[in-house]
């Protein structure tokens, strides 16, 4: 099939095919086998370097005619070795090539061909297969087709110092998921590879540890197993550490500091560990330093970031090492408007990397400003970098935008930020743009951010209500992702709190009563709550209970009686009983309760729960119940005004209330409450009491 | 306190010694190239060298205020015994903050002998400090930057002075902080000061092992020397070490004119010189003009000598012409000079010193010439000594020979001013000096030269003259400029004057011609409004601008011109030679220097470095 999509640049190709290139290739197909073997051995002289032989050569056929004589059992060994060499070279050239060569099944044949006891030939083999298998082009899983293949790499380590480079190269390399991870393992990749750690031979050294670092990352299992291995009586973290100090090599450096972070994220080392704070955390803050290379900081900064995530205490140190917060913001200066006018070449190298740069960057505040506020305040009065942020906001490529809003996420957990820095720079504006068909990662942070921004105490509340984001909310919840649902719900809820009549209507009206309930249905234990805690929002001022009851009353109630039947965790119960003590509240909205003996029945038999949170619940509820309406009334009045129905359905009052309630044994349990070892029931139960009194 | 560091002395003995020997260890291991016999580490705090609010115990290393500690006038310091010899390469001690007192003010840094001590480190010039109350660094200055985190009871501060590029960082528990200073001076002590009662605070100076790895820290720096060393080949043979140094004074001594002293040394070392004597000789004379102010005529000599030079240069020549008009102004340029009264040996104000030192950290010429004075000099108290100045007064023509001779003098001396280098002008009546270079008296119309004495030290170079005029008597120090009569414009001639505003128009037409040909030139624009801004002040010498006047800015125009007649541009090419002269200008104190080259020494490892024992070291350093 690859063949015939090649045809047109066959063509194009073969136009320039020289007579030379053809005669290379008749020469494989002489009937003397030592003409062919010269053959190969000036086709090998002819393509080092040329990119274009080497494509006319694979055009005109020679790889299939290559690999049949390096397979067949009768070629002479230095024949096949030379075969395997050139076809190494070919490799060499453009991914065009790979492609062509992996298209001709060259690797299940340079696999076999390792199967062989000449050592030569084998790293010829390998060599090749290094080359073909480090290309993006090469579908990793190649290697992993035929079981016996990884055992036999293994045992071909301990061969020469060019099979364990070109073998832990091929594994570093095409060991990307936790299936690969488990069969390098499996097959003793760690028993095999750690002694090669001590290798005379920097270039083994170096890609030991980087099948070290691939291995680690997010596997517990390995990283476990990591730490208590010993290469030459020395613990493996110690010789990482070695590694790590600051004569070696940066590249050195850099990956030994990947391994020790990506081991500690699998949970095998302490964050508190010396290793990680007096060493890693150091080194990695140096990779960022002015005097790195482009490449070195963008894979120093997302390391650090990696590992410092989830902990408070690293975040703090390395926001005080080495001016990081500032040292980061030099990131953004490319390309410089220096290399713009001096150095094409050198604008091309910042071009390049000018991305790559800035999404490091927004990563690594990301990761600084999680948790402290100080940290936080110290990265928003970096250099204008609130207005990085909003233009990274918009930038084209979609790492940055992602990167850059991930790092607004983390600095919108500041009070302080969202009442000042953020509103003064409208960040909400290409937030919301943001929101706008962005695939999901984006969406996902970009709707957590916009929950923080919809806080109550935020600014940017009200602007954001005005850009009708709330279709765009309610459209969140309906999406398969249970973490955007989440956010959708959840900022839906943080609008509501303490909103105007007209806000609620429209979210009520916008989410529609169907969805709504179909979140209380909802797999996710988040979404339920946070869509409980909209609804207890949503029923928050008496008005505004009596309305919503009055038009959704019945599902409502449905949709409560059925999560107090239903298996809910203790705090998914607690918000329901909340609602329902809002309901309850009510002036209207009170009877629905009244007149449903079972949810009563629910109610009491809460109140006696052993779990003081729903007892307590419980009681809040009766004590809305029975409340005498004497400073309500007034209330009662203005909610009322205009309802002409007459026959006020208030003024029959808390008498007649209190009245069924204590026939339903009520007031006994409210008794026994008053005795509750817990001071906040035994006040709430004895203020409901009074109720009696009075 | 101070009896129970007597106690802890008796008890504790074999202790001590312990502590002791492990101390001699570490430091022995941490700075290898340091001589203690010549230049002592801290091992401790000055009993002597501390204000009387400070109290030592613990064998002079745990620190304690003892004042009133109102205000910041009740700030007190204390010194190390020693002052951080060059030869660590890199230097570092730690401090423990035992408690933070009242207010925890407590400052870590380091500060020149003679500072005051009656402040925290960091207040005053030539002081640096960390301070805990606030997280600033006080860079010789009495407000602060924000630094780093602040500090208190229980933190470990640490602080490395690296004397490879005169920069300083701090250390909170281990973690590095951050570069707080550059561009330190030399000779710096490790300093604390306190300001508030019961802030205590104890000294690391390697009797513990450092929380911070600082080993860590050197092996990147000896890694890095390695690298930049390594990436200058050698070749196969061995004797090349020494071609490259020669070849190294060679070119230096020929790029900034020293023709007899290149020869000589061409001669003792049986090298070649590239450039040809007499083009040598023609550079020397046109810096000469220049650096006598007589700027129109060194351009009439290039313009003579090398045709087509200026042409091609045409922001050079403007450059010229501009501190042609300044010279005008200064009535020292021969254009004006033609129409003066006054004799015209008095107006030749600058020192006749031939050559023109590489001027490093020129930002400051007078803190640099006091530095290289003498150690003792070196306290952070700037002379006010313009020695180097000019001297306007008449000199008595019996007074100096002509053929006085210049010597090159390796001068460790204590002398903090030009009038004790009398002695060594006249005690190197020798045939070897570079007398013929310095004096070109036909060009003075009485026949009077004025002399001079280059005194090379350091690698800068100090200009002086060596007239002894009536009024100057022996060891009269005063700055010469403040003598006699006012100067006036021109001379004080209007003839002159004239003459220098018809140059003024020139000048701007030149301009104007050059923005026409090669666009705007934000540069010249500068150049000439602050050339033209001398004309609008009464005392053009005594003005904002009046700085230009100065012979001292005659240096980078000479420079200037001096580079591009030998076809290069200011900037050294990528040479080791290259790399040795930069480092060795990095410190302007030859012990400096030469300590620090024992450090590299030590570092690289390098045992085929020659060792200086020919005439080098008292040629260049």
């Amino acid at each position: 099939m690859a063949c015939m999509l090649e045809a047109p640049l066959r063509i194009s190709v073969l136009s320039e095919v020289t007579a030379t290139s053809r005669h290379y290739v008749d020469r494989l197909f002489d009937p003397d086998p030592q003409k062919v073997l010269q053959g190969v051995i000036d086709m090998k002289n002819a393509v080092i370097g040329n990119n274009k032989q080497k494509a006319n050569l694979i055009v005109l056929g020679a790889v299939p005619r290559l690999l049949y004589l390096l397979q067949q059992p009768t070629s002479s060994l230095e024949l096949r070795t030379e075969c395997a060499v050139v076809l190494g070279s070919l490799a060499m050239g453009t991914e065009n090539n790979i492609k062509s060569l992996v298209d001709c099944h060259i690797i299940p044949a340079l696999l076999q061909g390792l199967l062989c006891q000449d050592l030569k030939f084998i790293e010829a083999c390998l060599r090749c297969l290094r080359t073909v298998f480090i290309s993006p082009v090469t579908p990793v899983q190649l290697l992993f087709t035929d079981p016996t293949v990884i055992p036999h790499l293994m045992s071909l380590l301990s061969r020469s110092q060019r099979t364990q480079e070109y073998i832990t190269q091929i594994f570093s390399h095409c060991c990307k998921t936790p299936e690969h991870q488990m069969i390098l393992y499996n097959h003793g990749a760690i028993q095999n590879i750690a002694p090669l750690l001590m290798s005379p031979s920097y270039k083994v050294q170096m890609q030991a540890l980087k099948c070290f670092s691939v291995l680690a990352y997010e596997n517990t299992q390995v990283s476990m197993t990591l730490v208590n291995v010993l290469v030459d009586g020395e613990l493996l973290t110690q010789v990482f550490v070695k590694m790590m100090q600051r004569d070696r090599p940066i590249e050195m450096q850099l990956t030994a500091a990947k391994c020790l972070t990506y081991m500690c994220r699998a949970g095998a080392i302490r964050t508190d560990d010396t290793c990680i704070i007096m060493k890693t955390l150091p080194c990695l803050v140096r990779m960022c330093s002015k005097e790195r290379l482009l490449e070195e900081r963008v894979e120093g900064a997302e390391t650090l970031a990696y590992l410092m995530e989830p902990d408070v205490e690293l975040q703090r140190i390395a926001s005080i090492t080495d001016h990081l917060v500032a040292m980061l913001a030099d990131y953004f200066k490319y390309p410089s408007s220096v290399s713009a006018i001096a150095d094409i070449k050198r604008l091309d190298h910042d071009l390049k990397h000018a991305h790559e740069l800035r999404q490091a960057a927004f990563k690594l505040y990301a990761s600084l400003g999680a948790n402290d506020e100080d940290i936080r305040k110290k990265i928003t009065e970096t250099e204008n970098m609130m207005d990085r942020i909003v233009s990274g906001l918009s930038e084209s490529s979609i790492k940055v935008r992602l990167a850059a809003v991930r790092c607004l996420h983390s600095l919108s957990r500041s009070v302080q930020q969202l009442r000042t820095s953020f509103h003064d720079h409208a960040v909400w504006k290409p937030l919301m743009k943001l929101l706008q068909n962005a695939p999901d990662e984006v969406l996902v942070m970009a709707s957590s951010t916009l929950c923080n921004l919809l806080l109550e105490f935020s600014p940017s509340k009200e602007p954001i209500l005005e850009s009708g984001v709330v279709e765009l909310l309610c459209s969140l919840t309906q999406s398969d992702s249970p973490a955007l649902r989440v956010n959708g719900i959840w900022a839906l809820m943080n609008m509501a709190f303490q909103a105007d009549q007209k806000v609620k209507v429209e979210i009520v009206r916008a989410l529609g009563t169907e969805q709504l309930f179909r979140l209380l249905s909802d797999p996710d234990a988040n979404v339920l709550m946070k869509t409980l805690g909209l609804l207890r929002n949503l029923l928050s001022t008496r008005p505004h209970i009596d309305q919503i009851m009055s038009s959704h009353g019945k599902q409502i109630m449905q949709a409560v009686t059925l999560i107090l039947e239903g298996e809910h965790g203790i705090e998914v119960k607690e918000q329901t009983l909340c609602i329902l003590g809002n309901i309850a509240d009510g002036h209207t909205a009170k009877e629905l309760i009244m007149t449903n003996d079972d949810m009563l029945q629910k109610i009491k038999s809460y109140m006696g729960h052993s779990n003081v949170k729903l007892q307590l619940a419980a009681t809040f509820c009766v004590s809305n119940l029975i409340w005498n309406e004497e400073d309500g009334e007034e209330d009662a009045a203005t909610a009322h005004k205009g309802d002409d129905t007459g026959g006020n359905p208030v003024a029959r009052g808390s008498q007649e209330r209190q009245d069924k309630l204590r026939e339903m044994g009520f007031v006994d349990i409210l008794h026994k409450l008053t005795q509750a070892s817990d001071p906040n029931l035994c006040d709430r139960a004895k203020t409901a009491m009074q109720q009696y009194l009075a | 306190m101070a009896e129970l560091g007597a106690g802890s002395l008796q008890v504790g003995d074999p202790a001590l010694n312990y502590q002791e020997r492990e101390l001699n260890e570490r430091l022995k291991r941490l700075y290898p190239a340091v001589n203690e016999e010549e230049t002592p580490l801290p091992r401790s705090w000055s009993p002597k060298d501390k204000y009387s609010y400070i109290g030592l115990s613990q064998n002079n290393l745990r620190v304690h205020y003892k004042g009133h500690g109102k205000n910041h006038k009740d700030a007190a310091s204390v010194r190390a015994t020693h002052p951080i010899p060059a030869a660590c390469g890199i230097y570092y001690f730690e401090v423990k903050i035992v408690s933070k007192g009242r207010d925890g003010y407590m400052g870590i840094g380091l500060s020149a002998q003679g500072v005051n001590m009656n402040r925290l480190p960091g207040w005053d010039k030539h002081s640096y400090g960390y301070h805990g109350d606030d997280g600033h660094s006080f860079c010789s200055s009495g407000t602060g930057q924000p630094y780093g985190p602040t500090f208190t009871t229980g933190d470990v501060i640490g602080c490395c002075v690296n004397l490879i590029n005169n920069t300083c960082f701090y250390t909170k528990n281990g973690h590095s902080l951050g570069v707080a200073f550059t561009d330190l001076p030399p000779n710096l002590y490790p300093t604390v000061g306190l300001q508030t009662p019961g802030e205590i605070v104890d000294a690391n100076f390697g009797q513990q092992p450092f929380v911070f790895d600082i080993e860590d820290y050197m092996s990147e720096w000896r890694a890095k020397i390695h690298g930049m060393i390594a990436r200058f080949p050698i070749g196969e043979r061995l004797g090349e070490w020494q071609a490259v140094l020669q070849s190294m004074v060679s070119s230096y001594l020929v790029h900034h004119g020293y023709c007899a002293t290149a020869m000589a040394f061409a001669r003792a070392t049986e090298t070649k010189i590239q450039e040809d004597q007499s083009s040598i000789k023609n550079r020397q004379r046109i810096q000469k003009l220049v650096l006598a102010g007589r700027v129109g005529e060194a351009i009439d000599a290039t313009q003579q000598l090398y045709p087509g030079l200026l042409e091609h240069n045409p922001n050079l020549l403007f450059m010229l012409k501009c501190r042609q008009f300044v010279e005008m102004v200064n009535g020292t340029d021969s254009e004006v000079r033609c129409f003066s009264t006054r004799s015209p040996k008095s107006q030749d104000s600058y020192p006749g010193s031939p050559s023109l030192s590489p001027r490093h950290g020129a930002t400051n010429p007078h803190l640099h010439s006091t530095a290289t004075d003498s150690p003792t000099c070196s306290n952070g108290v700037t002379s006010k000594n313009k020695s180097h100045s000019k001297y306007p007064g008449i000199s008595s023509s019996s007074s100096s020979s002509p053929s006085s001779p210049s010597s090159i003098v390796y001068s460790e001396s204590n002398s903090t001013d030009s009038t004790k280098s009398q002695p060594h002008s006249s005690a190197s009546n020798q045939e070897t000096s570079d007398s013929e270079m310095e004096i070109e008296a036909e060009h003075y119309t009485n026949g009077v030269a004025d002399s001079s004495s280059a005194r090379i030290m350091n690698g800068t170079y100090k200009h002086e003259e060596i007239l002894q005029t009536d009024n100057h008597s022996l060891g009269n120090g005063l700055p010469a400029d403040e003598s006699d009569q006012p100067r006036q414009l021109c001379g004080g001639n209007q003839a002159a004057t004239e003459r220098m505003i018809q140059f003024g128009r020139e000048l701007q037409a030149l301009s104007e011609q050059l923005c026409r040909e090669y666009g705007k030139n934000p540069t010249h624009k500068k150049m000439l409004q602050d050339a033209f801004s001398l004309l609008a002040y009464a005392d053009p010498w005594n003005c904002p601008v009046g700085q230009q006047l100065d012979p001292m800015q005659r240096e980078s125009v000479c420079s200037a011109l001096n580079s591009a007649i030998l076809g290069k541009g200011c900037e050294c090419s990528g040479s080791l030679s290259h790399f040795f002269l930069s480092l060795s200008h990095a410190r302007t104190h030859t012990n400096t220097q030469m300590e620090l080259l024992q450090f590299i020494h030590q570092l690289t490892g390098l045992n085929n470095l020659p060792d200086f024992n020919y005439p080098f070291q008292s040629l260049i350093f």
